[in-house]
């Protein structure tokens, strides 16, 4: 044991001398577990078989090992196979869920008033969004809910913004940046008596916390493969089957996936995520367990070290290894920039490189200044507690430092 | 004992260069999101942008024009859905990933070797001024016939209309440059040049503006949402720089398929090879072995270790006739017993002789029982 502990303060060390910065920024990407990539390797070289080419051996090998990662996955959330389709990741599946089930609603219109109305959180990811905004450019209505100061939407004001137009309700699991975890089962009733659908985004949750698409009662759920430990460029869609959730499909051609998603499935990418599945229904407990107690770790060590540091997004109900703070009067990139020997983020990955502040944290009431000082940490599978030390220690020197500074500065005589 | 294994579907995918191997090995025990501003990202988005060149050079494209995307069915779709032209014309031989793009496409018929034809497009241009964007393959999937896509793009700018290139199958078998094809937006896929599946590139000519098929974080310079598939495009990229040094194995596998096809019609003189006598890649060969449906064929193949397809991949599944050989009038007899035979850079003289010889035996064997079947 303490040889492992040894090991892993010798990593911290070599961070230290600059080799790579400690990753904790699990929620942009997390790295590919071992395991993970043991499994994918054969299919990469030796069964290398287009899996639509049935009619030989090669093809027949290649199938079976979707069809076996397929049910990996669907053990994982408790759906059917049948109900889970392979897209390139969380945002096709994302994009194709919401276009998918608007544009089928508009060309297959059933009873007596159009459904052309989407609910969602203003506190989305982009690609949700986005999706929503092309929709609205289509024709469709949107309503873009604002969340509580803990970054959780407002069973009343959800149900209120459903209405007899409501085709989908769009809300994710557990958010990005502040890694908060909406009550999704109460969403599901909700969607449920209304008779409307119930989208997920469960980019971030997959593989972390406990998903059950029948007692939450979702009809589509979105998953990505990078974000538990799997590889990049594979994710999946989850689509109920009773009662039937009907889409257009985005991408169309060979007709695999049962027509929702054509092109040649990638073999090994879709083993990958099986295998990630597998690994997190065995261990997403204790690891659960493990990553509240490193945060909880980092949480008080920086706590201690900067009392005036708060927490963004509601403190219980969020993800295991997910934390979001504000460093008032410091600014977030220039924290960042001080603190080399660790990766954390301002927010999004897929925004990171914009200078405007994190709109989810102007969406749970942070004023531009706030926003600015948020960052990002988030831990994973990898993170050993000699890093999170490591982190603390490094952030609370740079934070103190940079309030110096700026004290400095507004002492200065002008 | 299991028979020899002998791989002759190569127009489905090809295996992993080993090249390929060695670039993803290495990115895919990286972590690092290329969107990420931290040093991990970096490197992310250094390999991203390296693999863009790599990738542009196969076609001589600039690196700008080179969008990284799931296959090649999503470049198809991203060519033919985001540049939102009034009117699509494709010719009637294109791949599904095409063809479904846009169901209601103006369709260019082909000629009787699977040819585009050239004049039929003009007029279908003349006729109608709105804007058009025309799609035509470079090589056929099924049948190997290249497509006049030099005309083709010229006939395309004098009515000012876009032309798209599917070059899935082409790209890696033939030595390709985008102002030659002289096509707006060119479509390729990595596993078909030996890369891994599940990346593919669409190229587009600088200043073509598209409209995403995928939205959300903005990746890929606006027209393609969602994470980079890493290791995906560092496999692409290495596949496709082994593809141009290795272009001339080609002539090789030329010389099999040559020897192949002869092999075939010493044996049995009522063999149709189609598209026999014009330009097709080296490696296809569509042969007919009349009063055999395709499907007995594959299973016999398959039985004896051979893989060869009944046509495409993605509808290999399906019963069905070709809708490539049907374009190209081939009746239902024959293009039901037309199988596809593909070679590609590790064929041997070994994977010949061994597809002559299960082919000879299931064609003395039906044979024997038409012949019986006629005496009795």
């Amino acid at each position: 044991m303490s040889s492992v502990i040894a090991a892993s303060s010798d990593r911290a060390e070599a961070h230290r001398a600059n080799v790579m910065p400690i990753y904790l920024d699990n929620q942009s990407s997390t790295r590919l577990d071992p395991r993970v990539l043991e499994a994918m390797l054969p299919y990469f070289t030796e069964q290398f078989g287009n899996p639509h080419s049935t009619s030989h051996a090669y093809g027949r090998i290649a199938a079976e090992a979707i069809e076996q990662a397929r049910h990996e996955v669907a053990a994982l959330i408790h759906a059917d196979p049948r109900e889970l389709i392979f897209t390139s990741g969380a945002t096709e599946a994302n994009n194709l869920a919401i276009k998918g089930a608007a544009h089928f609603a508009r060309l297959y219109p059933h009873g007596a008033q159009p459904r052309d109305h989407i609910v969602t959180l203003r506190t989305e990811h982009k690609c949700v969004l986005e999706s929503c905004a092309q929709l609205e450019r289509e024709g469709f209505g949107v309503t873009y809910l604002p969340v509580e100061p803990n970054g959780l939407v407002s069973l009343e004001a959800l149900a209120t913004a459903v209405n007899e137009r409501t085709l989908l309700v769009s809300v994710m699991v557990a958010h990005n940046e502040i890694g908060v975890i909406q009550p999704l089962a109460e969403i599901g009733a909700l969607c449920r008596s209304k008779g409307v659908l119930f989208h997920s985004d469960a980019a971030q949750a997959f593989g972390k916390i406990g998903l059950d698409v029948e007692a939450m009662q979702i009809d589509l759920l979105s998953i990505s493969g990078h974000k538990v430990y799997g590889p990049k460029g594979i994710g999946m869609l989850y689509v109920r089957r009773r009662p039937r959730v009907r889409l257009l499909p985005l991408i169309d051609g060979g007709g695999q996936e049962r027509g929702l998603r054509s092109g040649t499935l990638p073999t090994p990418l879709c083993v990958g995520i099986g295998r990630a599945a597998t690994i997190a229904a065995a261990e997403m407990t204790g690891e659960g367990m493990r990553l509240r107690g490193l945060r909880d770790r980092l949480q008080t060590g920086l706590a201690r070290r900067l009392p005036e540091l708060r927490l963004n997004g509601d403190a219980e109900r969020r993800l295991p290894g997910s934390l979001n703070f504000c460093f008032p009067g410091i600014e977030a990139i220039k924290l960042i920039e001080a603190c080399p020997g660790i990766a954390i983020s301002t927010g999004s990955a897929c925004t990171s490189a914009n200078v405007e502040p994190s709109y989810v944290l102007r969406a749970i009431g942070l004023s531009d200044e706030d926003a600015n000082s948020g960052i990002r940490i988030g831990l994973g599978r990898f993170t050993t507690s000699a890093e999170v030390d490591f982190a603390v220690e490094a952030l609370a020197a740079a934070a103190a430092q940079l309030k110096a500074g700026v004290a400095e500065q507004a002492d200065r005589p002008i | 004992m299991a028979p020899t294994q002998t791989y002759l579907d190569w127009n489905a995918t090809a295996p992993l260069r080993s090249e390929a191997a060695a670039a993803m090995s290495a990115a895919l025990v990286r972590c690092g999101n290329p969107s990420s501003v931290h040093r991990w990202g970096r490197a992310a988005r250094r390999a991203v942008e390296q693999a863009r060149s790599a990738v542009g050079t196969l076609l001589n494209a600039p690196p700008q024009g080179v969008i990284f995307v799931s296959g090649g069915t999503e470049a198809n779709h991203l060519a033919i859905l985001g540049s939102r032209r009034d009117r699509i014309l494709v010719s009637a031989i294109e791949h599904d990933s095409v063809l479904r793009a846009i169901p209601e496409a103006e369709q260019i018929p082909v000629d009787h070797d699977g040819i585009v034809m050239l004049d039929k497009l003009d007029r279908l241009l003349a006729a109608d001024q709105r804007p058009a964007l025309v799609s035509v393959m470079f090589a056929n999937n099924e049948t190997g016939v290249l497509q006049p896509v030099a005309a083709v793009s010229a006939i395309a700018r004098a009515h000012g209309a876009l032309f798209h290139c599917d070059a899935v199958q082409a790209a890696g078998k033939l030595a390709l440059d985008t102002d030659a094809i002289g096509a707006d937006l060119i479509s390729l896929s990595a596993h078909k040049l030996g890369g891994p599946p599940g990346i593919g590139a669409l190229i587009v000519t600088d200043g073509l503006s598209l409209i995403p098929l995928l939205r959300g974080g903005g990746q890929e310079s606006g027209r393609r949402a969602g994470t980079e598939n890493l290791s995906g495009i560092a496999g692409f990229a290495a596949a496709a720089v082994a593809a141009a040094d290795e272009i001339a194995v080609y002539d090789r596998v030329r010389t099999l398929r040559e020897a192949l096809e002869e092999g075939i019609v010493a044996i049995a003189p009522e063999a149709v090879v189609l598209g026999a006598t014009v330009a097709r890649l080296p490696n296809t060969s569509a042969i007919a072995m009349p009063g055999v449906a395709a499907e007995t064929q594959v299973i016999a193949f398959d039985l004896d270790g051979v893989m060869v397809s009944a046509g495409a991949a993605c509808s290999s599944g399906k019963v069905g006739p070709s809708h490539v050989l049907e374009a190209m009038g081939v009746g239902p007899d024959l293009a039901g017993s037309t199988i596809r035979v593909s070679l590609g850079w590790n064929s041997s003289e070994a994977d010949v002789a061994h597809f002559l010889e299960v082919w000879t035996a299931l064609y003395r064997r039906r044979r024997g029982s038409y012949a019986r079947g006629r005496a009795a």
